[in-house]
């Protein structure tokens, strides 16, 4: 992985301060080509992941990416699945059955059974999560796409409910079908790796926020940094600013003499702020380790 | 230390979500409990927490302190019952009943029996509103006279299938769902308004039931307040509610995210609030729960729920049943008076602001 990933919230209306901007964010970057123009800046930059939702917008980016080979050669992309909203949405219109109904090929064994008043065998359960992962990746056909991430609601709901069983699946089918890592946002990093290993899963790749001032690190900050040191992750530091709260030197310099945090992945919009960061993690976090 | 146990009743969207965080806390043993097929199904095989198809008999044989009811509101009201009946404490998703009569039986029920007994509105463990709340009571405004309440969102954004949530039987429809929410911020903040008049529920996309909702509510000797809500509104990515307040020293605007203030002059007891304006976040106002799943407040709710019965308290703090019975009142005087286009209520009490006392030019009294 890249020192420096380079995430998605900025274009997609999420803003952890304020609805104000994040509404200003979501006109700015309703047309994929004023997300492409924030692109084109930080791989200019030297910025080559591009750490992002499954959203209909990010196909429009892919297919670009994918148009012109020689300009975009190193760009990269780690997808993060599913974008929940979607689901959320179709769950809401259809009811949790009718929503997978939607999503399952129309007529596979899948459909048949979900449409069925049998329970589910656990092969077909199984089976429905393939299929919704391949639905996830169809847009990155043709890129570089070698690391995969479920995003955090799901990842929390899944480890909350203690279905930790579908992360077993995910890394699997990942590794199977895509020669991709597998890996995994989360809000709980210590309660999450702990699940992850007991699921037989090493070393995983985890994105959490790791900053100085412990903001959003559910679990507690010293359980993560007790996570960190035993070398059992490795780690992607999201919000290590903490949305505005660290100056992004001292926030930066901090994380870089953290063990364990290969990548920080952060958005931005403005051309001086991917420049600032990105020149703040060649300072402190030089090479890889 | 013995842990508490809760089983979690209904797993819906809401219900899901409780359940992974309940499960998730230290000092719970969960179980669950939903009627319905393919989710039952799945986490049958796949989780260790024994799930109950029938609510009546995992009251009969499982162990429990608790019950956190999740299911479509219409069963709100005989559930919460039948666990109030077997001495369980109880966690109840809003709106609480449809009829506020059993609302306010269950409230007695409870405080008889000194169970915790709270309602799910979140808001209230939101940073920013909780701020709102702080500047309301210390007075940072003066008199407030001038309230706008929304709440905007994509739930029903064409004609299509009804669930129980598209069904006003049951509980569902924008008045329900979405305006419960500014409207219980609003009686947290000022109480139970007098009159309620000009309402309005209207059909947007449904047959069935509501889309939008405007109303004007007024308090004795308190605001006026426009209520403006519409869940069919996709220019907004989730659910957003803000409020507004103007009084006679200024005005505070509060959403999910922050709490701006505007002060014409300080106030006694704010040292932190200047005059003009003061913008404080919800990110810097709320600390870490044990477990993080869709905000801060879904775990912070829980955990007060949690702790209270793990303690005795015997009440909840915030979000008690009695909170909640002001809430669903103010949603039936909003449908009568949508219904019948009568002011329903009194008009407000209005004595006159206390003045200072007069004195004379050369402040000899």
């Amino acid at each position: 992985m890249d020192r420096l990933l380079f995430g998605d919230n900025q274009f997609f209306g999420i803003n952890h301060m304020s609805e104000e901007k994040a509404r200003a964010q979501a006109m700015r970057f309703q047309k994929a080509e004023a997300i492409m123009d924030v692109l084109d800046v930080a791989y200019d930059a030297g910025i080559q992941t591009f750490m992002c939702t499954t959203h209909d917008r990010i196909a429009d980016i892919a297919r670009r990416v994918k148009a012109d080979p020689a300009r975009y050669a190193d760009f990269t992309f780690y997808p993060c699945m599913p974008y929940a909203h979607k689901y959320a949405n179709a769950v809401t219109e259809h009811g949790m059955v009718g929503a997978l109904k939607e999503f399952m090929p129309k007529d596979g064994l899948l459909s048949t059974a979900l449409a069925g008043s049998k329970a589910l065998a656990t092969k077909e359960v199984d089976g429905i999560a393939r299929v919704l992962i391949d639905m996830e990746m169809k847009m990155f056909e043709g890129v570089r796409a070698p690391v995969v991430f479920i995003q955090n609601v799901f990842t929390d709901l899944l480890l909350g409910m203690g279905f930790t069983r579908a992360f077993r699946i995910f890394d699997d089918h990942i590794r199977e079908k895509y020669q991709a890592e597998p890996a995994y946002i989360t809000m709980n990093m210590p309660a999450l790796l702990n699940a992850l290993e007991a699921e037989g899963i090493e070393h995983p790749i985890i994105c959490s926020n790791i900053n100085k001032i412990g903001f959003r690190m559910s679990g507690g900050f010293d359980a993560y940094l007790d996570a960190l040191k035993s070398g059992r992750v490795r780690a992607v530091a999201m919000s290590v600013y903490a949305s505005g709260a660290i100056p992004a030197d001292e926030a930066i310099h901090w994380i870089s003499e953290l063990p364990g945090v290969e990548s920080i992945v952060f958005g931005a919009s403005s051309a001086g702020n991917i420049r600032g960061t990105k020149a703040l993690v060649d300072k402190y976090m030089a090479a890889p380790a | 230390m013995q842990k508490v146990r809760v089983a979690v009743v209904g797993l819906g969207k809401m219900g899901l979500s409780h359940f992974a965080m309940v499960n998730a806390h230290p000092d719970v043993e969960a179980i669950a409990c939903d009627g319905a097929g393919f989710m039952v199904d799945v986490l049958g095989k796949n989780i260790d927490t024994p799930i109950y198809k029938e609510y009546d008999q995992m009251l009969a044989q499982a162990e429990l302190d608790a019950v956190v009811i999740a299911t479509p509101s219409r069963l709100h009201a005989p559930m919460v019952k039948a666990a109030l009946d077997k001495g369980l404490h109880v966690f109840c998703e809003k709106p609480f009943c449809l009829d506020w009569q059993d609302s306010q039986r269950l409230t007695e029920q409870a405080a008889e029996a000194g169970r915790v007994a709270q309602v799910g509105y979140h808001y209230r463990y939101v940073g920013a509103f909780q701020e709102m709340k702080r500047l309301v009571e210390a007075g940072a405004i003066g008199r407030i006279t001038h309230v706008l309440a929304e709440a905007y969102g994509p739930v029903v954004l064409r004609p299509k299938r009804a669930t129980w949530r598209t069904q006003k039987a049951e509980g569902g429809g924008c008045l329900y769902d979405y305006a419960a929410h500014p409207l219980n911020l609003l009686n947290w903040y000022f109480g139970a308004p007098a009159q309620v008049m000009g309402s309005h529920l209207g059909q947007v996309f449904s047959d069935g039931t509501d889309d939008e909702v405007f109303s004007t509510l007024r308090w004795d000797n308190g605001p006026t307040a426009q209520l403006s809500v519409n869940w069919s509104d996709e220019s907004h990515r989730k659910m957003s509610t803000k409020i507004s307040l103007i009084g006679t020293n200024g005005r505070l605007y509060a959403d999910r995210q922050e709490c701006q203030a505007y002060l014409r002059k300080p106030v006694e007891g704010l040292p932190e609030y200047t005059d003009g304006w003061t913008v404080k976040y919800t990110t810097e106002l709320t600390g870490d729960r044990w477990f993080y799943l869709r905000g801060e407040e879904y775990s912070a709710q829980l955990d007060e729920f949690i702790q209270a019965v793990k303690a005795g308290q015997g009440a909840a703090r915030e979000n008690d049943f009695a909170s909640a019975v002001q809430t669903d009142r103010t949603m039936a005087m909003i449908i009568e008076n949508a219904e019948t286009g009568v002011s329903v209520g009194e008009a407000p009490i209005v004595n006159a602001p206390s003045k200072p006392a007069k004195r004379g030019w050369f402040g000899r009294s």
